[in-house]
């Protein structure tokens, strides 16, 4: 089954992703609970933003770093395991 | 001591592992008062709640927000009590989210209007967590002391999904209500809810006193986790975001809880005077806690003599001590250990190995006979805290 990249991903209701000063990283938080992102999670998650559909967010990631040949799968992946968890809506 | 026949005890000293660098205390639970419509005989709150001091002004409040958001807090509980009496609550909502907290109103529901739940969205309130007694309308009113509670919960949950937060609803389970964990159940997703708290009931404060009226049997909880577990795969399959957190009493244990994970771990507790805790049932142990009005947060959190109480592992006594199992659960509750045998430093009895287990199984036992109904459960109210504060 392919991955439609012509989807659009935001953030469920009620999760917020943000940079925490004192854990020097991306956090999404959400009722009573919190997940630390790694890097490549807190990149992906910066763009998600409800404008950009999730070819866009390959693309400007690409343009950052265009030595990464699996980039889109690794984005792929991050989506299919963000929708499965009920962080993110793809609409 | 082992029973090594050595007598030296540093080389046992010398195993324990090092004491772990304190981490940041992400969660600050602010237990605006102690103040509170509903009469829950499983209430927390301390059984001398009545005779506690003042409460913290807002802008005592604000100090601690500031200091423990500086130092990592990033989940900020607003908490009681019914936080919803304090007047002031939408201006601590406010200066908590323009901290950048992520703020989590937990309430009865009673004395929620629509009016509020708006108010509280402009000043940025992130979620609101609603509490139940029972799912249907006459058990909880028994349980809550309000004849007009269910309906009330009822509405207010719903205008809470009205106005666009995600919603928990909590409901502790017990030996009264947790037979119907079907029609639980079934009534929170009605409610779309997010996430669902099936709490069996913790035995701390008011619970503690009125524990064997309402510890559910091994039977009961055996068929409620079962049911429980079929409706979380009912709404895998249905890719229904609605996640059910259920919440075993440690009673029917072997081993015992990771209890905060850990003393002074990430779990940071301040009561309605300004007494900053490990947890919210450390009150009534015997150890010298600090205020927030003496004391900043920094100091509170890494140098108070409370919060190093039992942080690493040099306090353990057997059998905690030499156990392999220490750096997964922390010898348990230390509450617990101190309400059941005596001594705070003791392993928490649910655990097997401890020798005051017997006080669990005795437990255990007495939850195949009980009789105790509802209305001779001793309820959490004023003349009832004074009277135990009293004796």
């Amino acid at each position: 089954m392919s991955f439609d990249r012509s989807k659009t991903p935001t953030w469920r209701t009620g999760y917020r992703f943000q940079y925490e000063q004192a854990q020097k990283g991306h956090v999404l938080l959400y009722p009573e609970g919190m997940i630390k992102l790694n890097d490549s999670a807190a990149l992906i998650g910066g763009l998600i933003d409800g404008q950009r559909d999730v070819a866009a967010i390959i693309a400007e990631l690409n343009m950052q770093f265009p030595d990464v040949p699996e980039l889109g799968e690794d984005i792929e992946q991050f989506m299919e395991v963000a929708r499965a968890q009920h962080w993110i809506e793809l609409a | 001591m082992l029973s090594t026949g050595s007598n030296l005890p540093d080389s046992v000293s010398d195993k324990l592992p090092p004491k772990p660098e304190i981490g940041l205390p992400l969660w600050l639970l602010a237990e605006l008062t102690y103040r509170c419509p509903l009469q829950c005989p499983y209430c927390s709150n301390p059984l001398d709640f009545a005779e506690q001091g003042k409460e913290l002004t807002t802008e005592q409040w604000i100090k601690v927000f500031r200091e423990a958001r500086e130092m990592g807090a990033a989940q900020l509980g607003f908490s009681g009590g019914e936080p919803l009496v304090r007047q002031d609550l939408a201006e601590l909502i406010a200066e908590a989210r323009k901290l950048g907290f992520y703020t989590n109103l937990i309430t009865s529901g009673i004395g929620l209007t629509e009016q509020k739940i708006s108010d509280f969205k402009k000043a940025g309130l992130d979620h609101i967590q609603i509490s139940f007694q029972a799912s249907d309308e006459q058990v909880n009113n028994l349980l809550a002391g309000s004849k007009k509670a269910f309906a009330q919960k009822l509405e207010m949950a719903r205008a809470v999904k009205a106005h666009g937060y995600p919603m928990v609803l909590n409901f502790v389970t017990h030996r009264h209500n947790i037979d119907k964990i079907d029609q639980i159940i079934e009534l929170c997703i009605a409610l779309e809810a997010d996430f669902v708290e099936l709490a069996t009931c913790q035995f701390y404060g008011w619970a503690q006193l009125n524990r064997v009226g309402l510890l559910p049997t091994k039977e009961q909880l055996v068929s409620a986790e079962r049911i429980t577990n079929e409706y979380r795969a009912k709404l895998e399959a249905e890719g229904h975001p609605c996640k059910l957190i259920f919440v075993t009493p440690d009673y029917y244990e072997e081993r015992p809880k990771a209890c905060m994970n850990g003393w002074g771990s990430i779990f940071l507790t301040v009561t309605p005077d300004g007494t900053a805790l490990p947890c919210h049932g450390a009150r009534q142990m015997p150890v010298q806690f600090p205020n927030v009005r003496d004391h900043s947060m920094q100091h509170i959190w890494y140098d108070s003599f409370g919060f190093n109480r039992f942080r690493g592992y040099d306090w353990m006594p057997e059998p905690c001590r030499s156990c392999d199992e220490k750096e997964k659960d922390f010898g348990g509750c230390r509450c617990q250990a101190f309400m059941l045998t005596g001594d705070a430093s003791n392993a928490d009895p649910v655990c097997s190995k401890s020798e005051h287990h017997g006080v669990i199984l005795k437990a255990r036992e007495e939850a195949e006979h009980a009789t105790q109904t509802i209305e001779q459960l001793a309820f959490r109210n004023e003349r009832n805290s004074r009277l135990i504060a009293k004796s």
